[in-house]
């Protein structure tokens, strides 16, 4: 039989180098013992509470409801977190798990440079060496992150091989740990990856729907319509849909990063695009060619600029219990200068995805229907981008 | 008799490893003939791969020119059978498991046995993971070869008792490449083999020089060589494969000595 461990349907699984299977074991028995513990559970809130800024707001956004003329709108604001992201939650999750398995050394991949953050942040407070892998073309998109990591600590290593994104990040970071596993925790920052890292991502980042759940029915007294949240590896998204999975009439939108268009080689929409397969330790969609070779996706966020996604995600797709959608740059754009000018939010881009189909979902739908859309993070990273986008160049 | 098990056959063995395609199919061929004529004894073909994990720099850059110049798998299939027109000893793929998954696992598994390739080495394809394409590999008579890292420790048993072909023992923590120094306790993991299977092992990851294969065969049955292959194609090119066939040589060379 098929490895059964960490299977969502067919997907998932555990496609990795033998050198690294001792450490996603090792992984998965210490975060078994510890995620009941009372301790680890009441330390973890602390840090939640106390530094992340937990619970984040669940924000009714009054004038976009009113703008866009159907659902009631609402914002959960992640952006709003620590650091600025949703990223702190499983970071946090992660950091403390690797310290009490006494790893005193964290690495990490990161794209837009929120995860890479987050994971410097948690590697500051919690005294641990922090490592940093970054696409070269990313640390050129993404510079004021890269100094945001280096002053809190961490080494940032520009990975030239490949595309130098996302993907090729991810890879280094792999390798980096089959090199050194015995001091080393690979906090890796999406829902993806071998087993158990899918679970474990998931689970840290479910305080988001178990949030939004808790917020809407003291506010509203019922449950959304729809739920909907931008999907690259897909943390946000799993962290916003898990606890209404089983509430079959609550809508779970995924928004994907269609880049110039899913008719086109420059997109980012793995599941509107991509095919099944086996890569970074997952089965899973993924873009590739006719003889498997992993494409060189694109998507102007470097967060959501991934050729894979979460197996859970795939799941959710193949089953119909999620819906993913794709978006373009353009239609994010508008989005990110939209929410800006309507709500005086500047969503991150990644974010702005879930924001432009909300746009166009909300006035199909109903006054009394709730729609909620997760600001995964803020926009201020994203500022010298758009206006390149736009044609203006801040640092001339 | 499984071909794999041949290699074995006249002392220790000297397996050689390259990236078809690198840097022309052309070169491949050749560079294959004169690594045979000059005493290895099986031979790994790497299909390449666009994100290879598990392989360092040297590796990597030979699959990135290989895909460059538009290698795909059909095309290194048709190399094989041209290959199997004289090439005797044992041959095997080394890929990803993408490779094998997206062509179709039973297109890809039955075209090895019809071309005549005896294995597959697939490195993110890990124990908990082989049955992905072990029934397929049964089916058609192609060795899945399970690979043992430095790390497996309690793993090595089990691994073991289902292994086939060969024993891939990974000699060092970390990516493919040329090492100064294998600090590995190899001795006592190569006990735990042999007290489970009666397959042969060979050592790979970090060996270049002729006294590193001989540190290496002395321990096992084998030793493996990718990266210092993969140099001279990068450094020489076409005329590479002269240079490998001297190369092979001193290797092997330095192999029968034990």
């Amino acid at each position: 039989m098929r490895n059964p461990n960490g299977r969502f349907g067919e997907h998932g699984g555990q496609y990795i180098p033998e050198t690294l299977m001792n450490a996603v074991i090792e992984l998965e028995e210490a975060y078994n013992r510890l995620k009941d513990e009372p301790e680890f559970n009441r330390e973890l809130s602390q840090l939640f509470n106390e530094y992340a800024g937990r619970p984040s707001r669940l924000y009714y956004a009054e004038k976009m409801t009113r703008d866009l003329g159907g659902a009631r709108v609402y914002l959960k604001r992640e952006d709003l977190n620590h650091t600025g992201a949703h990223k702190i939650n499983n970071v946090l999750g992660q950091a403390l798990l690797a310290k009490r398995m006494g790893k005193t050394r964290l690495i990490a991949e990161t794209g837009a440079g929120q995860h890479g953050v987050a994971t410097a942040t948690a590697a500051a407070l919690m005294d641990m060496e922090c490592v940093v892998f970054m696409g070269e073309e990313d640390t050129r998109r993404q510079a004021l992150n890269v100094y945001r990591m280096r002053l809190l600590g961490a080494r940032v290593v520009p990975v030239t091989s490949g595309t130098a994104t996302l993907k090729d990040a991810v890879s280094e970071a792999m390798r980096e740990w089959t090199s050194r596993i015995a001091d080393t925790h690979y906090c890796l920052g999406s829902v993806m990856g071998p087993h158990p890292f899918p679970t474990i991502v998931r689970d840290f980042q479910a305080v988001i729907s178990k949030e939004i759940k808790a917020q809407l029915l003291e506010r509203e007294g019922k449950l959304p319509d729809a739920v909907l949240a931008c999907v690259g590896g897909g943390s946000n998204a799993i962290g916003s849909f898990y606890h209404f999975i089983q509430d079959k009439t609550v809508r779970l939108i995924g928004c994907e990063a269609a880049g110039r268009g899913v008719d086109t080689y420059e997109t980012a929409a793995t599941i509107n695009t991509g095919r099944l397969g086996i890569f970074h330790g997952m089965k899973s969609y993924f873009c590739q060619d006719q003889f498997g070779q992993i494409a060189p996706v694109y998507s102007i966020s470097a967060g959501l600029d991934y050729p894979g996604v979460g197996p859970e995600h795939a799941w959710l797709h193949d089953t119909g219990r999620a819906e993913y959608v794709p978006v373009t740059d353009q239609e994010a754009v508008e989005a990110f200068e939209y929410l800006s000018r309507t709500e005086g939010i500047i969503p991150a881009i990644e974010s702005a995805h879930a924001v432009a189909y909300a746009r166009q979902l909300a006035s199909t739908m109903d006054p009394e229907q709730i729609l909620v859309v997760t600001i995964s993070g803020r926009g201020d990273k994203d500022c010298a981008a758009i206006a390149r986008y736009r044609g203006e160049d801040l640092y001339e | 008799m499984n071909r794999i098990a041949s290699a074995f056959d006249h002392g220790k063995a000297f397996l050689a490893f390259l990236t078809c395609g690198d840097p022309d199919l052309e070169t491949t061929a050749a560079a294959v003939r004169a690594a045979v004529r000059n005493g290895a004894d099986l031979i790994e073909l790497g299909i390449p791969f666009s994100d290879p994990t598990a392989e360092g720099p040297v590796i990597q850059g030979a699959n990135l020119r290989a895909l460059r110049q538009g290698t795909t798998t059909d095309q290194v299939f048709a190399l094989v059978r041209q290959l199997r027109q004289d090439v005797q000893i044992p041959m095997v793929f080394m890929t990803y498991a993408n490779v094998v998954f997206s062509y179709g696992a039973e297109r890809f598994i039955s075209t090895c046995q019809q071309i005549g390739i005896d294995g597959l080495i697939l490195p993110d394809l890990p124990f908990e993971e082989k049955e992905e394409f072990g029934p397929l590999c049964r089916q058609y008579g192609v060795s899945l070869i399970s690979l043992i890292a430095p790390t497996s420790e309690k793993r090595i048993a089990k691994i073991a008792k289902e292994a086939e072909g060969f024993l891939y023992i990974v000699s060092s923590l970390g990516v493919t490449g040329e090492r100064q120094e294998i600090q590995t306790d190899l001795s006592s993991m190569v006990e735990v083999v042999r007290q489970n299977t009666d397959i042969p092992c060979a050592i790979g990851f970090g060996i270049s020089t002729p006294e590193q294969a001989r540190q290496m065969a002395a321990l096992s049955d084998g030793a493996i060589v990718g990266s210092a292959i993969v140099r001279l194609l990068e450094q020489y090119g076409a005329d590479a494969p002269a240079h490998i066939g001297g190369y092979v040589r001193s290797m092997k060379d330095a192999l029968r000595a034990l």
